[in-house]
């Protein structure tokens, strides 16, 4: 059974689709791997498969983890927060749905950073998520939960969602590759709103191909909403074997900022295999990049000050009732409900949308946004990729920056701009380093953006790439392949 | 001290009639049991997403067109965030610094923009207060929440109450004509708020406001603001300040009480809302709306003063189309009688004989085709029946419909003639029979010709032309 395990899902799907093996086997040996799950990366997973039945499509019969960030119709839908605690939505996610449509089938809802805010997974309400590759360590976040079931052998697949790194760093810090594809991509239907204006669904799978799999199907213009515009096209399975006439840019601040001195030898190796493969390096300039955190940690909890103000306790969700007015309810509710990651976004973004201060803080931080993009569209004038490594650090020990919030903000520095610009990024695993202090050696990710809706050009190299490192061949500490994570 | 000048803003929100809500598919409600018009999306459920409504954002550029206002090539939504329960989302989706429609204008007062929102849910609180101060607990009804609404802001161009509510009426018939909405003031599909104020006449800055809410008719919008203007008037007399307040217009009292005070005023941190995209009306769009708008009320009144009418017919015209479009038939057929006779007619001698005969269906439903009544009135006009057989004739249409003319044949009321000398001899009998009348009009006092006139009018069962009455005595008594 554990060779069942061992098939991406592209290969998986093949078999099925060739009879050779069966829907609702492959289902049962991944619902009994997701049961195993000691990484607390489940926050529920199917135990019964019922009656199983799927749609005929290009992921017939694929178990898929999803977020619990994605409502789900009937299943409990958290965001991983207590506020939400029992909430059981009457409505499933349009990504969901997709996915259902291409015959996929949700396999378990994982865990997550609250509401998306975090970078370690710390700040879930149901305890963190452990890294498969090494226990003490955290996945990195906020999908943690859903890089961790891939990278741990609990998935073959997940979706997660990326605000600003939130699909990409913990991809980097378990060794799979995360996408976060163009804004607008994607439906954002049902999907539990952190910062409107950034979010953005997309996959988290073992390899570029699957990547490229999951976001064919998730991908599509939704009328229910109105910023969704899908990806003209579609996309196709990459297949580019090098990367010749391309050419990558490196961004000169880069120099600048501080990342770990195993990470840069990684991304600069990399830099060598794209040579190799007849791509070419040059240098780039994103003047403002480095204000990127700043106006991010602006205008992401200004939205998210609004967006988390429904849950008030009046209609579903937690409600602390007290013997007070009306007011009172609403305090005790959310002041309970709450953990203080989330606190304290809400406090940063309804301050910097209060009267008097919006210019300042609101309206700057807008200002930057658009200079990000004009930065980056300078810089694709030049160059086909912009490249860094996804994170300055490899996976950091469990509490190592909970006490210093700027710390952890900082984990964001090289996804973030991205996010900003609403320009597609992946991140692939390109090696491995030793963390600063020592240790064993850890996955490191090496991040691509390409230009709005450049996705199936981002993914072509991100293939050939792949294929030159040939990370999950070349590295020992696969677990899911050598039961580092898998279930006993 | 004692000139102080009104001023007078209004802001009104109008419930548009569209099928489904501003941001969701769930359709309008009508007093239907409470949370039954609901769905995820208009109840706030984690991860939902508005979209705008096509037919809500053409019925306001209707509306901006219909007030004459700028219709911005690009508006764009807001979040103003707060906290009730009758906010499940706690933000409205509301415009802000870039509305739909910009400045315009209705009548003499000047629109100073009008922008698209959703309205929000209905609350209803339990205790002896009516209001959520001291009630025991409150209920949300969830079916009005999405509404789509359309806020009109008025500048500051009233002086006195009564012009207000006049003004407002304008208002309300023009939206209603538009078919945009049902403008029931009661039911609250149309809700005047009025920013009240009062300064040294002639002077140019405006004093401190207090906003009026809650006066769901016409009258007690007048009342209110009446109420309120008194209540200025005295503070400032007395020296005091006006504080800036929100008032709450209580209908059985007639009292305007606090609702909150500045120091309560919300900071409601409006941001760009990020799940929509911007309006941006596409030529067809504008084409379509264009050519939905009717003739307005203002336009026709304007129109129908031109061609002769008093301001009062063209008035009672222009605020019912349905008349006035029966009225320019009749006006059409009858095309040698003036204007001005035929609108006297549809709105006096036909609205009367409709109501005398407790008809309910106005003159387009009638039994009085437009024809038949350009018929019986040229035969008035022509003299060939009198005006008092003309009304005969009228209410014999209104209940059995038909020719007047062959009304006129069969009841025998063709005008009499002067010609035959027959109307010569009822008046000189008639003199006769009235030798009291007789000798004061000789003496000048014309008073009197009534007595004389009446006889003549019975004898001839009003077939007789006044005018020509009037003048036979006059002959016989000269």
């Amino acid at each position: 059974m554990s060779g069942l395990l061992e098939l991406t899902v592209a290969a998986a799907a093949a078999k099925i689709a060739a009879g050779e093996i069966s829907r609702e086997e492959y289902f049962a040996a991944w619902m009994a791997a997701a049961a195993g799950d000691e990484l607390n990366a489940y926050l529920f997973s199917v135990e019964n498969a019922g009656d199983y039945q799927v749609a005929e499509g290009p992921l017939s019969g694929i178990p898929v983890a999803v977020k619990d960030i994605f409502a789900t119709e009937g299943s409990p839908t958290t965001a991983g927060s207590k506020i939400l605690e029992g909430y059981i939505p009457p409505y499933t996610a349009h990504a969901v749905r997709q996915l259902d449509a291409a015959g996929a089938r949700v396999l378990g809802k994982t865990n997550m950073d609250e509401f998306a805010m975090g970078s370690s997974n710390e700040n879930s309400a149901y305890g963190p998520v452990l890294n498969p590759w090494d226990r003490g360590r955290v996945p990195g976040g906020s999908s943690g939960g859903s890089a961790a079931v891939v990278a741990g052998g609990l998935a073959p697949c997940a979706i997660g969602t990326d605000t600003g790194g939130s699909i990409r760093q913990p991809a980097s810090l378990c060794g799979i590759v995360g996408l976060k594809p163009t804004y607008g991509s994607i439906s954002r239907f049902g999907m539990i709103a952190f910062a409107s204006s950034l979010d953005q669904c997309g996959p988290l799978t073992r390899d570029v191909t699957d990547a490229a799999l999951l976001l064919a199907a998730l991908e599509g213009r939704d009328p229910c909403d109105s910023t969704s515009v899908g990806i003209e096209g579609g996309i196709l399975a990459p297949g580019a074997e090098d990367l010749k006439g391309l050419r990558f840019g490196v961004p000169a601040e880069l120099a600048s900022d501080a990342i770990d001195a195993g990470v840069r030898a990684v991304f600069e190796a990399t830099l060598k295999r794209i040579e190799e493969l007849g791509g070419e390096i040059a240098e780039v300039t994103l003047p403002s990049a480095e204000h990127g955190i700043s106006a991010y940690y602006v205008l992401a909890p200004a939205e998210a000050s609004s967006n988390l103000a429904r849950y008030d306790g009046v209609r579903y969700g937690m409600r602390a009732d007290g013997d007070g007015d009306l007011i009172e309810m609403y305090e005790t509710t959310r002041a309970e409900g709450f953990g203080p990651e989330v606190k304290r976004r809400i406090m940063l973004g309804t301050y910097a949308l209060s009267s008097g201060y919006y210019d300042a803080y609101y309206g700057q931080a807008q200002k930057v946004r658009t200079r990000i993009a004009q930065d980056f569209a300078a810089a694709f004038a030049g160059v086909d990729f912009v490249v860094t490594p996804t994170s300055p650090s490899v996976a950091f020990g469990l509490g190592e920056k909970t006490a210093d919030p700027l710390e952890m903000y900082l984990n964001d520095f090289f996804t973030v701009p991205m996010s900003l610009a609403g320009i597609p990024a992946i991140s692939i695993p390109a090696g491995l380093a030793q963390p600063e202090g020592g240790g064993p050696e850890l996955p490191v990710g090496f991040q691509i953006a390409a230009p709005a809706f450049a996705e199936q050009k981002l993914l072509e190299a991100a293939f050939a790439l792949e294929g030159s490192i040939g990370f999950a061949a070349s590295t020992p500490g696969i677990p899911y392949l050598n039961g580092g994570g898998e279930p006993a | 001290m004692s000139d102080l000048e009104a001023v007078i803003g209004l802001e009104i929100h109008v419930q548009l009639a569209t099928k489904t809500k501003m941001f969701c598919g769930c359709e309008l409600s009508f007093g239907e049991e409470p949370n039954t018009h609901t769905c995820p999306v208009c109840l706030a459920h984690p991860g939902v997403l508005p979209v705008a409504n096509e037919q809500a954002i053409l019925y306001a550029l209707q509306i901006g067109m219909a007030l004459e206002c700028e219709i911005a090539p690009r508006s764009i939504f807001h979040r103003k965030n707060y906290f009730y329960p009758d906010s499940p989302k706690a933000y409205q989706i509301s415009q802000y610094d870039i509305p739909i429609c910009g400045p315009g204008r209705l009548g003499d007062v000047r629109i100073h923009r009008a922008h698209l929102e959703e309205d929000a849910a209905k609350t209803i609180h339990l205790g002896e207060s009516g209001r959520i101060h001291g009630s025991a607990h409150s209920l949300v009804d969830f079916n009005r929440g999405g509404t789509p609404l359309v806020e009109i802001v008025t500048e500051p161009d009233l002086r006195d109450a009564a012009e207000a509510a006049q003004w407002a009426r304008l208002l309300r018939e023009t939206v209603r004509q538009l078919g945009v909405s049902d403008v029931n003031m009661e039911e609250g599909s149309l809700r005047v708020d009025a920013n009240v104020s009062v300064r040294p006449a002639g002077s140019e800055e405006l004093g401190t406001k207090t906003e009026l809410k809650n006066m769901n008719s016409f009258r007690f919008l007048q009342r209110g603001i009446e109420a309120e203007l008194q209540r200025q008037r005295e503070v400032v007399e007395a020296g005091g300040k006006v504080v800036q307040e929100t008032l709450h217009f209580d209908p059985r009292s007639g009292d305007l009480t606090p609702l909150r005070s500045k120091e309560e005023a919300h900071d409601y941190r409006y941001f760009p809302e990020p799940d929509l995209v911007p309006i941006v009306p596409t030529e067809e769009m504008l084409r379509e709306a264009r050519e939905a708008l009717p003739e307005l009320p203002a336009a026709r009144i304007a129109r129908y003063e031109g061609e002769g009418l008093s301001a009062d017919v063209a008035t009672v015209l222009a605020t019912d189309p349905e008349t006035a479009g029966y009225f320019e038939q009749v006006a059409a057929a009858a095309s040698a009688v003036e204007a001005r006779v035929v609108g006297n007619w549809v709105t006096g001698e036909l609205a009367a004989a409709l109501r005398a005969a407790d008809s309910e269906t106005g003159a387009a439903g009638s039994k009085v085709t437009p024809e038949a009544l350009a018929s019986l009135v040229g035969l008035v006009a022509e003299k060939k029946i009198s005006h008092g057989s003309g009304k005969t004739v009228l209410a014999a249409l209104v209940e059995e419909g038909g020719d007047p003319a062959a009304i006129v044949e069969r009841e025998g009321l063709a005008q009499m003639s002067s010609d035959d000398g027959e109307l010569e001899s009822i008046v000189a009998a008639a003199i006769a029979a009235n030798p009291d009348a007789a000798a004061k009009i000789r003496e000048g006092n014309n008073k009197a010709i009534g007595a004389i006139v009446g006889q003549v009018m019975r004898e001839t069962k009003g077939r007789a032309d006044g005018g020509e009455v009037n003048r036979l005595i006059q002959q016989q008594l000269g």
